[in-house]
């Protein structure tokens, strides 16, 4: 058996690596298991990795880089004694304590866990969309837009970060269609503003992308409207934003979720439903997804870990 | 640029691809790359550990586009291997330490 440590922090988006700046400054010597490298918006430091700047990120009036920001949540951590591994949990037991998780055939026990999963980018579930992904097909903007520099390509997707990326693709595309499916957008008025004054952008309302086209890389895709015609586009890249789902598949069977994958926490704190495990940032918030809250849900986890911790004695 | 790793450009690609004795993985990247940012320092560990097996070089898509272009490369990191001077596999996007190592496993025996 390992040596149980008092606390397990999985993930380190901005959830777990405020977590951790807690948890480490109340002296608990927190682990954090950050993740694996990974194109999908999975990985270390979080979603904020594959976004450029983040404008709304209180004290960064000028806006900072995402990756620039998770780098000085990481080493705030680390000032303050955190310890990282740069590998993602494959199973865990959380039905005795202390709790284990496992990476492949490592564990790690620990007296309380908290859980900063977050989400991940939804993919399409189209034939061939695996196979085009880095040929013409992306989950990640600010990685690939370069290549497409003159090229006419498109963004689905009517949050956010679909009109984040599609803003931010329009420095190297000579013209970015936004696939919309209905007929409005789901982003934040300042961002609908930002996609509506772009002369680059042209919006396609009530539209879903249907069909996949080209041999070795994207030629063309199918798009299907709402009043039932279908029609092509010859774009040469596609950029998928419609949305995220939680990282909560370790976890099925072992803490109470919603239908949608969504950890359930008790109303205003960071308590499952398995006392001892704490749950913070966009694996238990598919309403806000914020960094900020996200930051803010990790530091109630720690507090929330804390208190029971002490409260075990 | 880390020990054991090759920097490559327009001018040394070719000849550093054909002329190698081992198989040689071309990591295509860019300073503004997050993902290939959280892969470099695993590239530099393979270096160290395969040293010998397998020969590790990148290429900077800003500097050397013309590169990327020829071998069609439209995501980064882009990771391609080489073995007498033919592509092997390409590896596209980030992964792990132990996901790599099982990609170039064919390769390094």
């Amino acid at each position: 058996m390992s040596d149980v440590r008092n606390t397990i922090i999985i993930g380190s988006g901005p959830a777990g690596l405020t977590a951790a700046i807690y948890a480490a400054r109340a002296s608990l010597s927190p682990l954090v298991i950050e993740g694996e490298p990974s194109s999908t918006s999975d990985q270390p430091g979080g979603q904020l990795m594959l976004t450029t700047e983040i404008e709304n990120f209180p004290g960064w009036p000028e806006g900072i880089m995402g990756p620039e920001l998770m780098g000085r949540f990481k080493d705030q951590a680390a000032r303050f004694g955190a310890e990282f591994i740069t590998e993602k949990v494959t199973k865990v037991d959380f039905s005795k304590r202390p709790f284990t998780v496992w990476v492949r055939d490592t564990e790690y026990t620990a007296n309380s866990i908290i859980v900063a999963t977050g989400a991940q980018s939804l993919m399409l579930d189209l034939p061939r969309e695996s196979e085009l992904i880095g040929h013409g097909v992306s989950t990640c903007a600010t990685c690939d837009g370069f290549f497409f520099r003159g090229h006419e390509i498109a963004v689905v997707g009517g949050g956010d970060s679909a009109i984040e990326e599609a803003t931010f693709l329009t420095k190297f595309a000579s013209k970015v269609h936004l696939i919309v499916r209905r007929d409005q957008l789901r982003a934040s008025r300042i961002m609908q503003q930002r996609a509506l004054d772009n002369p680059k952008i042209e919006i396609v309302w009530n539209s879903q992308v249907k069909a996949l086209h080209g041999e070795s890389s994207l030629a063309g895709i199918t798009l299907a409207h709402s009043d039932g015609t279908t029609s092509e586009l010859p774009v040469t890249g596609l950029f998928i934003a419609i949305g995220h789902k939680p990282n909560t598949g370790i976890f099925t069977g072992v803490l109470d979720m919603e239908d949608s994958g969504y950890l359930l926490t008790r109303e205003g704190s960071t308590w499952t439903n398995v006392e001892g495990i704490f749950a913070c940032g966009d694996v238990q918030d598919h309403v806000y997804r914020q960094a900020i809250t996200a930051a803010g849900s990790g530091c109630m986890a720690a507090i929330d870990c804390e208190r029971w911790l002490e409260s075990q004695h | 640029m880390a020990e054991g790793i090759v920097n490559l450009t327009s001018s040394t690609f070719d000849e550093t691809v054909s002329g190698s004795s081992t198989p040689i993985l071309v990591d295509f990247w860019a300073e503004w790359c997050g993902p290939c940012k959280q892969i470099a320092p695993i590239l530099e560990d393979i270096a160290k550990e395969q040293s010998g097996k397998i020969t590790i070089a990148k290429l900077n898509v800003d500097d050397y586009g013309d590169i990327a272009g020829r071998f069609n490369v439209m995501s980064i990191p882009t990771m391609l291997v080489f073995k007498d001077g033919e592509i092997v596999n390409k590896i596209v996007g980030a992964k792990s330490k132990s996901a790599l190592l099982q990609d170039l496993a064919p390769v390094i025996g």
